[in-house]
């Protein structure tokens, strides 16, 4: 028998496994990424416009909110048209109080996804340690959690969202509510959007509580929240960001309709939305361009992000494969 | 001889993939004649469905017919224009699919499903619809027909719901009926019945009869021929006893060995090691080969056999021509 | 079936049960707002009053009894009609909300009727004509339907038809006729112009939504076995389109609509702030803005009432529609 086993010839060099990088290239998610114009685009636009709200102290011309650069006799000039009186231009024009549109879009993006971001960060954290809270501990606290989802979904998020903005503001002094109202919006917006986080937190940490790594460090003795955070927590986090790309962009759209209602951010501290509003008085006097050029900028922002949570959606449904 | 109800030659079905072309049937032929009961078995993924699903013409695209030709009854059906090949359907060729509990639609009435057929292919009225639909469901075997007409799907056992589905099969009296796994979703007990349902059934009206299924033993008990598939490719076909008791491809003597029959007494099972192949990955020469007790030099790089020029029995290089049964394992 | 008949009657019993808690917890909310938001002294007496006055109204008000006193007081008041009077506008809230709903309704039952009837005719066609170009250029159509909030839909229709066009106006209800306790605008052709862009505004989500809803359901009926087998027993596309794959579609459709619609009237709050639309919408955001509780409180109640009302319904409807949730199932 020994004499075969010498007799036996080399194999040939294995070739090299594929890098983690060539993988990732190969893998399906980025190949249909590659393959839809549409999700490139999205990504694109939805980065530009992110940079351009970070980047807009520096980019834009003036600061709208200084009232020191502010001229009042700049006002109602049109887009890149010379101000009769004072001989300044403007690239997308200028608002009543003589404020760069242009720049004014700026830092109306900025808030508006300074708030998306925020809330939807607030949602989540909120949702999934609920979600996890009522799936791992069970009992009274878990029928209170879902009871109260429950009772919250009956009603649209925005409607929810409008009646804790009102219930802070009717709290706060007047004097302070302006300030406030950027901070009482997000929260507002949060609160009305935990419930989808928990529900599928709670789903998944159900089915992870039976599994054996769970067990193995109930029987060590690790305390319920170490487990929950280090062991559970890792797993269930798949869908929640699936969950929360889809939450930015309606974040988004509520913000800017809570904001265009009167009920979101102010004037002074304005969001797309805002402006939107503020344009809207003027649509009829023949300024056009305050209220066209927030609408133009919400509308590219809103539908980026859609098409780009409508595909995530697609790409990562597994039933659609 | 007269003309077999259904011929099928050379078919070749591709589906385009982001992997390449694939050949989910590749060169398949046979006839089956009138009142014939032709078995088609392999393991799953051999290609069997997709073979019923093409003579039907109920291919899921992008799978598609690229090669060979099917006849019914001498006429060729595979180039027929779309609503030619509906009104086929259901009046020439019927079918069988494999789970009842989701071929019946659960919100219409059996009685509904089946008149509903009825009136389409066959020139009566509707009175005389309803009365061949009971007439249907006593033929199958279902108690009280004329009352049970009017109930749901739901309200049927897995079982009887299975004879209904033959029911609707057979009730715009076709000439053809390809049966996809008829028993696999059913219990044990029940499936006997169903098979021998399925065999009076087609003799008393002299139906030719395509019976796909991976389980032996229904072959045994239904089938006149049988026709084994392997990763797309006929591999073996003859009369039932014939290949049965003395398998020329030894995919089939696999196949044979591994199955519980009666006549093998308690023997202890072989399995065919390995799996077959994906259509993706099917190695070089025969397809076979690497799981072949007697692959030799010419079987890992001749292009697959082809049946038609083998021995016209068995798509193998080096049939096995033991005419002796089959021994006992371990003996 | 006596079985069944008690299964659904504890079904029901449970669901309403359950609508009347949400319904005391949202009570509670109300109530809540009132006791703890703003100080309703305040808002009704003047500068001008001394400490005697305001322990009078405290006592007439009632607001020195204890909270579950003063919260079933609250529930009885409001079953009654009564929600107290408007900071805003010193009137009685109720005589506000009720010279404010027809315009509410009417504004909500056409762009209900719009949106089922587009949604479910285009979402019916994209299913079935999959992969045709129409098909697709109303999905991408669709999709921007979606991702655009109703404001900006309403604000650039305004744009378009009523600035540069000015076909049509730009905000209010146009000429309304007063029919007894209702006000119309169906009778005048003013007021029927002033009810287009509101209701497309309004309608447009909710008729995107149902459009994909409708689609994505039929698709997925579409994929059944059981249509399979219709098509395999050579039923017409269009029999098997609107007798099958229709009806279990609208099944889980039916749940999801019910739900949309009745949340048009909350939407309308969005409507009616871009076109000034004097209904229940409108006013409830100026109470916000001015934290006119009593308002909001009366709206929240009112909104709460009629989605779980709908819910309600929508799950009792289901019960009725699917057979198989009626009887007891037996095999």
């Amino acid at each position: 028998m020994t004499d075969m086993d010498t007799q036996i010839p080399q194999t040939d060099a294995v070739p090299a496994a594929p890098s983690r990088l060539q993988r990732a290239w190969d893998s399906d998610f980025l190949y249909a990424f590659r393959r839809s114009p549409v999700a490139m685009v999205a990504m694109l636009t939805v980065t530009l416009m992110v940079l351009a709200a970070l980047l807009s102290p520096l980019i834009a011309p003036h600061n709208p909110f200084d009232p020191a650069t502010l001229n009042l006799m700049n006002g109602f000039t049109p887009p890149m048209t010379e101000n009769q009186f004072t001989g300044q231009s403007f690239f997308l024009g200028t608002d009543d109080q003589g404020r760069d549109v242009f720049s004014t879009i700026l830092y109306g993006l900025r808030i508006s996804l300074f708030v998306g971001f925020a809330a939807v960060l607030l949602a989540m954290v909120l949702g999934v340690t609920l979600g996890l809270l009522a799936g791992y501990l069970g009992g009274w606290t878990e029928t209170v959690i879902m009871r109260a989802a429950d009772v919250q979904l009956t009603f649209p998020a925005i409607l929810v969202a409008m009646l804790i903005f009102g219930i802070a503001k009717g709290i706060t002094p007047p004097e302070y509510r302006n300030e406030v109202a950027i901070w009482v919006l997000i929260l507002a917006i949060g609160l009305s959007d935990w419930v989808q986080f928990a529900r599928v937190v709670r789903g998944a940490t159900l089915v992870e509580k039976n599994r054996e790594y769970v067990q193995a460090a109930k029987l060590i003795g690790r305390r319920p929240g170490a487990i929950m955070l280090r062991h559970i927590l890792p797993n269930v986090l798949n869908p929640v960001l699936v969950i929360a790309t889809i939450s930015l962009a309606l974040a988004i759209i509520a913000e800017a309709t809570l904001s265009f209602l009167g009920v979101g951010a102010p004037p002074t501290q304005p969001s797309l939305g805002t402006l939107i509003r503020i344009g809207q008085g003027f649509l009829f006097s023949g300024e056009w361009w305050i209220l066209l050029f927030p609408a133009l900028t919400l509308l590219t922002l809103a539908l980026s992000v859609n098409l780009l949570g409508d595909w995530l959606r697609d790409a990562l449904n597994p039933r659609l494969k | 001889m007269s003309t077999p109800v259904l011929s099928v030659r050379d078919l070749v079905v591709e589906i385009p993939t982001r992997r390449g072309v694939l050949r989910p049937v590749d060169q398949v032929s046979w006839d089956i004649a009138a009142g014939e009961i032709l078995g088609v078995v392999g393991e799953s993924g051999a290609g069997k469905s997709m073979t019923g699903n093409a003579v039907i013409g109920l291919l899921d695209p992008p799978a598609r017919i690229t090669g060979g030709q099917i006849l019914l009854s001498g006429q060729r059906i595979d180039d027929l224009p779309r609503d030619r090949l509906r009104k086929l359907r259901g009046n020439k060729i019927g079918m069988i699919f494999q789970d009842p509990l989701t071929s019946l639609n659960p919100l219409l009435t059996i009685g509904d499903q089946l008149t509903e057929t009825i009136l389409e292919h066959l020139d009566v009225s509707p009175t005389e619809a309803r009365k061949r639909a009971i007439a249907a469901l006593d033929e199958v075997g279902i108690p009280a027909a004329a009352q049970r007409i009017g109930s749901y799907p739901f309200e049927f056992s897995g079982g009887m719901r299975q004879r209904v589905v033959i029911a609707l099969a057979l009730c715009a009296e076709p000439d053809l009926v390809i049966a996809d796994e008829p028993t696999t979703a059913l219990d044990v007990s029940v499936q006997a019945q169903i098979v021998a349902l399925l065999k009076r059934l087609c003799r008393d009206r002299g139906v030719a009869v395509m019976l796909v299924t991976h389980d032996m033993g229904v072959i045994a008990e239904a089938a006149d021929r049988v026709a084994v598939m392997y990763a797309g490719r006929l591999a073996e076909i003859g009369p039932v006893r014939e290949v049965l008791t003395a398998p020329r491809h030894p995919y089939t003597e696999g196949l044979m060995a591994s199955t519980p029959l009666a006549s093998q007494g308690r023997a202890r099972l072989r399995q065919i090691p390995g799996a077959m192949p994906r259509l993706e990955a099917l190695p070089e020469g025969c397809a076979f080969h690497p799981r072949c007790p007697y692959a030799q030099e010419k079987c890992r790089h001749a292009p697959g056999p082809d049946i038609a020029s083998c021995d016209g029995h068995a798509a193998c290089w080096f049939p096995l021509t033991n005419a002796a049964p089959l021994q006992e394992a371990g003996a | 079936m006596l079985n069944g008949g008690h299964r659904m009657l504890a079904y029901i019993i449970r669901r309403v049960l359950q609508s009347v808690l949400v319904l005391l917890i949202v009570g509670l909310v109300a109530f809540s707002m009132f006791s703890f938001i703003g100080d309703p002294i305040d808002n009704m007496l003047g500068q001008e009053r001394t400490q005697a006055d305001v322990e009078r109204l405290r006592e007439r008000l009632g607001l020195n009894q204890p909270f579950p006193v003063q919260y079933l007081k609250f529930l009885g008041e409001a079953l009654q009609g009564n929600f107290g009077m408007s900071y805003r506008q010193g009137r009685p809230v109720s005589e506000i909300l009720i010279e404010r709903a027809p315009a509410t309704l009417e504004l909500a039952f056409m762009s209900g009727l719009m949106a089922l009837a587009g949604g479910i005719g285009l979402g019916v066609f994209t299913a079935i004509r999959r992969n045709g170009v129409s098909a697709n250029i109303i999905m991408s159509a669709s999709l921007i339907g979606v991702s655009l909030p109703t404001f900006l839909i309403g604000i650039l229709l305004i744009y378009l038809f009523a600035v540069e066009l000015k076909w049509l106006p730009s905000f209010g209800r146009g000429e309304v006729v007063a029919i007894g306790g209702w006000t119309t605008g169906f009778l005048t052709e003013s007021g029927r112009k002033a009810l287009i862009l509101p209701s497309i505004t309004l309608g447009l989500y909710q008729m995107t939504l149902i459009m994909r809803l409708v689609r994505t359901e039929m698709l997925e009926v579409l994929r059944q076995d059981y249509i399979r087998f219709a098509r395999a027993r050579g039923l017409r596309e269009k029999s098997v389109n609107f007798r099958h794959a229709l009806k279990n579609t609208m099944v889980p459709v039916i749940t999801v609509t019910g739900l949309q619609l009745g949340s048009i009237i909350a939407f309308a709050i969005i409507t009616e702030t871009v076109f000034q639309w004097p209904g229940v919408g409108l006013l409830f955001i100026n109470a916000v803005q001015f934290v006119d509780i009593p308002v909001m409180a009366a709206y929240l109640m009112l909104i709460s009432v009629m989605f779980v009302g709908i819910n309600l319904i929508v799950d009792l409807l289901y019960f009725a529609i699917d057979p198989r949730l009626r009887l007891d199932q037996k095999g």
